[in-house]
């Protein structure tokens, strides 16, 4: 019988005999990961909800985090690091899932890769449905999971490596995803690193007196810091638009929702262990609290801040021509009103880094998708200048415009600084739920008009968003909104109206789409009212009024060329033809299914809304001949890495091996944005195309060469070949400057944008991206289940930098666009977990077909246009439509759970 | 404090007996709900037991080792009375959870929505309990008591589980709806287990889950379905609300209250109907 703590436990990691001390009931995970350095092994949830820990135990696949690293003395080990090394099974889905793109941002492919071992070591070639049913307990947030399934199945061809622009090449960065050597926020950290932990509200509404804390601390000797309000040496106020900046590091008084920060505590690995943060000395005053749009509305509602009546953050407002006139005008009109809930982000990677002092100045390391952000808003909350502060970027696994916000780093930041010594802090998944920020709950009520002849006439859109406690992104959701509710239509009537309103929920936020995904299910549902009512084919509809060159949009912008909406929708038409009869013919059978097939389109602008939105992407040629690029452009799973590459190499003229890339890095790479609204390829791939070319022309200078010349580049050498003369270029001849660059070039893109008027007429976009899918579902009549069959979504991307991930962002966006039509609402205190709150899993998503078209934009790199957020905006509406054509009834909330949509065809009767 | 893994169910309840330890196997409801909290007190491991993993043939029936893993259950030769069993284990959470969770944690954590307990209630599984007093055996229907509490009382470790010799003409079927394919907690359940003789229900027996607090059969549906011809089950007096009146379901997120009670009679009328196909196929 083994006897108490410490414990020595035996066994074979990847092949080899270790030991370990560890505390009785240690996960696995923790030990693997803290005492023997296997930080391939990814933790996501804690629980058994995600399968990014997944390990083989004696071949078998087990949740890690499930396992007291005593039950698997005497046993054997296997992490995704060991398998991709040492394992023909590994080494062989290393390869394949790099051609296929089946890693995004990599922080669930170790699970994944392990559990596929585990699948292909007794059966090498199984099938959709074997595959699914061993990777099925592993959630991904990035791909959609086909291309997993592809990997797995062998299916599709090695990749080139060329990476011209157009070529499908594999990620610069796939090798560390698939390996799990990528670092992400929680693997930088070294063993024995001081920890944090965030004593949060358990209230929506709380007022709150702290007990005795230096008492607290004296009775702890393993903790080295409590940290509150009054440890916040600048601005205890932060907020990612300047003049809403409203929310705590630490709430001072009151909490405003259910999971805010009102301290922090910081100790040593022992003593965290036995914290318990219900010891935490603060007692707690409930308040009235709001939750709901109706209920922040009410005269008796509790305002949430000063200044904002009526809880009323803030709106947006576009109108043009005169849209009551053409309402009472119209042949037919059709009215609606639609609701949404939270929705969370979900990415597998909870929130995490660590932080430490370097020579007086303050280093941060945790996952971000805006480090110049990070760093602006930690010099306010700190009082400190800029200079003495350093962001490093890890690997971010996931984003999808939560990580927009800074989380973790107020409070590593003030760790580091209080304790002068180096602090990490990983957020658990509740408290990555809790705390985060969500997609915004939506409200809205549209009204359409048209004439008989099927052209539209007016639409009138007014939509309330529950903007949560805190404004983060919400001004950006009312801002956006109207330009956008549109749709990729020509109206010459219009009026939207979209207001941020305060509640006590977590602050809603960024999230891939920022409020036109809710506005989408709106009128792309009543679109298709309206073709029914005007006995017209629901995409000849769309066709007739899709926006054109030459015509205005609802915000009197003009485009000459690149809108590519109709091409999109025609690419749909042989699918809508075919997959309607097939549906019909399989709705002639008896029993509770029924098929149904909905078409949905979208169209998003591409960066900041009529604000600047610069990027600036250096490079540089060492003397050893080496070409080096500061890629600035957060990779958070979507391929900026590997996309900004393609484009500076292409515009350089070498392929995309020749390319050493830095990464973001505040002390030596130029700002390049923020990884949203779907400006990376737009904006930084301009600026990397204009450093590519700026690179070359400085070349071809040194040797009066053509254009047309060839560069290839050698040990200290570049040889220039040029109209059947060969130059050469001895690097080491020239000067080096301070960053060892004996060339260089750096370049900043900002697209030409202007200012909207108080009706919101001005152009708001330098180019907007264009997009349509196409979903068949099954719908069991009886119990209101919802089984979506295949997708086909086509989708204008102005130039395809890289076909292979243009796929994988369609792929993902799908999947959460689906997750967000059926099953994904956020309840506050109920669903704070990945098991009440659940995201697709590999058995829900069906095959995508992706039609790339291409209608070149003047002002994209290459003709590119973005595309990570439009990817999820027809999707669920598509699916509305879908299961209103098989169920005949329209569901006007989301998500259509199985009770809700059984409840509707059950009042239809 | 400590880590028990002991060898024997002796030595094991010798730990329990000394107090303050938790019972580990698969450890799949324990470590999601310790948090980032280290265990308050011991862990007493019982996965090295001799004896407690495996699924046997013993007492004119079956014994389901207490240990025996949901992978165990999937891949060992059983008789068709048992195929709702392994389909509820390939539902439980994932292949990982299957290769790590067990089938008497699955009925000791207790919850509503445990995948295990009605395909075991529809085999009348009776509970096997060691103490240091000595053995006891508890039916599955009255061991399982409520939300997340069990017939199990201190210094008690449950050794295995019994099923009854069940006919070999005996065929079952689970059904599970949740809102995705896997990684899902239930919104309902059912488990059915049936015999036919001349193509009529001779016996049939029904356990819905997520349905109430507990698990249970519905027995005034399973007297009404004897002697019903399976072709018949859109008969207006079968799964009707009497014969369901014994669940009690309740609004949460993933399903109203009133659409699990719809809900669970169609599952039921499907899940008899597939059971039923099974028994005709097999002649």
């Amino acid at each position: 019988m083994d006897s108490a703590a410490p414990v020595m436990t035996e066994f074979v990691l990847n092949g080899t005999a270790v030991g370990i001390r560890t505390y009785p009931g240690e996960r696995l995970s923790q030990a693997l990961r803290e005492r023997l350095g296997a930080r391939d092994v990814k933790v996501g949830c804690d629980a058994g909800d995600c399968g990014a820990c997944t390990v083989l135990v004696d071949g078998e696949p087990y949740c890690a985090c499930l396992m007291a690293a005593q039950q698997v003395a005497g046993r054997r080990v296997e992490t995704a690091g060991g398998l991709t090394a040492d394992d023909p099974a590994g080494r062989r889905l290393a390869e394949r899932f790099q051609d296929t793109g089946a890693a995004q941002c990599g922080i669930c492919t170790p699970g994944m890769l392990v559990s596929a071992v585990a699948l292909l070591r007794v059966n090498a070639s199984p099938d959709e449905a074997e595959v699914q049913d061993a990777l099925g307990g592993v959630l991904c947030r990035c791909t959609g999971y086909r291309k997993i399934i592809e990997a797995v199945c062998r299916v599709g061809a090695a990749l080139g490596t060329e990476g011209r622009v157009g070529d499908a090449i594999r990620r610069v960065d796939g090798l560390a995803k698939v390996s799990g050597t990528e670092l992400f926020g929680d693997d930088v950290a070294p063993p024995g690193t001081l920890e944090i932990r965030v004593i949060r509200s358990p209230c929506p509404h709380a007022a709150f007196a702290f007990g005795d804390l230096a008492a607290f601390r004296a009775e702890h000797p393993g903790i080295a810091a409590v940290l509150t309000a009054a440890d916040v040496p600048g601005l205890n106020r932060f907020g990612v638009i300047p003049d809403f900046a409203d929310q705590p590091v630490f709430a001072e008084k009151a909490a405003r929702f259910r999971g805010e920060a009102v301290a922090a505590v910081v100790a040593t690995p022992e003593a965290m262990r036995a914290f318990d943060a219900a010891d935490f000395p603060v007692a707690w005053s409930e308040l009235p609290h709001v939750a709901t749009l109706a209920g922040a509305e009410a005269d008796t509602a509790p305002q949430l801040h000063e200044g904002r009546a009526g809880n009323v953050m803030c709106g947006g407002f576009v109108a043009c021509g005169d849209v009551a006139a053409a309402l009472a005008g119209a042949d037919v009109t059709v009215e609606g009103s639609f609701e949404t809930g939270f929705v969370e982000h979900a990415y597998i990677e909870p929130e995490a880094g660590f932080a430490r002092m370097v020579g007086g100045r303050l280093e941060i390391h945790a996952c971000t998708q805006a480090p110049v952000m990070d760093l602006d808003a930690l010099a306010a909350i700190l009082g400190m200048d800029r200079a003495a502060i350093r962001i490093v970027p890890t690997a971010v696994g996931g984003g999808f415009g939560s990580k927009l916000d800074i989380s973790v780093q107020p409070y590593l930041a003030l760790g580091a600084l209080v304790t002068g010594r180096p602090v990490r802090l990983t957020y658990s998944r509740s408290e990555s739920m809790r705390s985060t920020t969500k997609r915004h709950p939506a409200s809205m009520t549209v009204r359409i008009g048209a004439r008989r002849d099927g052209r539209l006439q007016g639409i009138d859109f007014q939509g309330d968003f529950n903007t949560g406690a805190y404004a983060s992104w919400g001004p950006t959701v009312a801002n956006r909104v109207p330009v956008h509710a549109s749709g990729p239509y020509r109206v010459a009537d219009y009026r939207a109206r979209a207001r941020a309103i305060h509640t006590h929920c977590p602050p809603s936020g960024a999230f891939r789409g920022f409020g036109v995904p809710q506005a989408a299910i709106a009128l792309e549902s009543l679109l298709d009212e309206l073709a029914d009512r005007l006995g017209m084919d629901a995409l000849d509809f769309r066709v007739l009024n899709a926006l054109d060159n030459g015509q205005p949009t609802v915000c009197g912008q003009v485009f000459r060329q690149g809108v590519g909406i109709k091409p999109c929708l025609e690419a749909l038409r042989p699918a809508w033809v075919r997959e309607r009869q097939a549906a019909e013919a399989f709705n002639a059978s008896t029993g509770p299914l029924r098929r149904g097939v909905g078409i949905a389109a979208g169209w998003y602008g591409c960066g900041n809304t009529s604000l600047p939105n610069p990027s600036t992407i250096k490079s540089g040629i060492r003397a050893d001949g080496s070409v080096v690029l500061h890629q600035g452009a957060m990779d958070i799973g979507q391929g900026a890495n590997t996309v900004i590459t393609q484009i500076f190499a292409t515009a350089l003229g070498v392929p995309v091996g020749a390319v050493t890339r830095i990464g973001a890095d505040t002390d030596v790479t130029p700002d390049a944005g923020k990884t949203s609204a779907s400006r990376q390829t737009y904006v930084s791939g301009n600026a990397a195309m204009l450093s590519g070319k700026a690179l070359r022309a400085a070349i071809l200078q040194r040797v009066n060469a053509s254009d047309a010349a060839v560069l290839s580049f050698g040990p200290g050498v570049i040889e220039v070949a040029d109209m059947g003369r060969n130059h050469r270029i001895d690097l080491g001849r020239l000067v080096a400057d301070a960053e060892g660059y004996v060339l260089r070039a750096e370049q900043t893109y900002d697209p030409p944008t202007s200012a909207l008027d108080p009706n919101g007429q001005g152009e708001p976009y330098a180019q907007f991206g264009y997009a349509s899918h196409l979903a068949v579902v099954e719908v069991d009549m009886a119990l209101g289940t919802v089984r979506p069959i295949r997708f086909i979504a086509a989708h204008d991307v102005g130039r395809a930098i890289n076909p292979m991930l243009i796929e994988g962002q369609v792929h993902g966006g799908i999947a959460q666009g689906l997750g967000m039509a059926l099953m994904e609402e956020f309840v506050p205190s109920r669903t704070e977990n990945l098991h009440d709150y659940l995201i697709p899993t590999i058995g829900d998503i069906p095959p995508i077909e992706t039609i790339i078209v291409e209608e070149a934009d003047a002002h994209g790199p290459f003709g590119a246009k973005g595309l990570g957020e439009h990817v999820l905006i027809p999707t669920a509406p598509a699916i509305l439509n879908a299961i209103r054509r098989a169920a005949g009834v329209r569901m006007t909330r989301v998500p259509v759970t199985p009770a809700r949509l059984r409840a509707a065809i059950g009042r239809k009767g | 404090m400590g880590y028990f893994a002991p060898a024997t169910v002796d030595d094991a309840l010798a730990v329990l007996a000394a107090g303050d330890v938790v019972i580990v196997a698969g450890g799949t409801d324990i470590f999601p709900a310790l948090g980032r909290r280290a265990p308050g007190g011991g862990l007493l491991d019982v996965t090295r037991i001799a004896g407690l993993r495996g699924i046997a043939r013993a007492d004119a029936g079956w014994r389901i080792g207490a240990a025996t893993r949901w992978r165990d259950v999937i891949d060992a030769p059983l008789p068709p009375a048992f195929d709702a069993l392994k389909q509820a284990g390939r539902e439980v959470g994932s292949v990982q959870i299957q290769n790590a969770g067990t089938v008497a944690g699955n009925i000791c954590n207790a919850s509503p929505a445990a995948d295990g307990v009605p395909p075991l209630l529809a085999l009348d599984a009776v509970v096997e309990i060691a103490s240091l007093k000595g053995p006891r055996r508890v039916p599955l229907a009255s061991f399982i008591t409520g939300v997340r509490r069990v017939d199990l009382r201190p210094g008690e470790i449950v050794t295995a589980l019994h099923v009854p010799e069940v006919s070999g003409a005996s065929h079952s079927h689970f059904v599970k709806l949740g809102s995705r394919r896997y990684l899902v907690i239930s919104i309902a359940m059912v488990a059915v287990l049936l015999r036919l003789e001349q193509g009529l229900i001779a016996e049939a027996r029904v356990a819905v889950g997520a349905c109430a607090p507990v698990a249970l059969r519905l027995t005034a549906l399973e007297a009404a379905l004897c002697g019903v011809d399976p072709a018949r089950m859109r008969a207006p007096e079968l799964f009707s609300a009497a014969q369901l009146a014994p669940l009690r379901p309740i609004d949460d997120v993933r399903a109203s209250a009133a659409y699990r009670q719809e809900a669970a009679a169609e599952l039921c009328r499907r899940a008899v109907m597939a059971a039923a196909a099974k028994a005709a196929a097999h002649g």
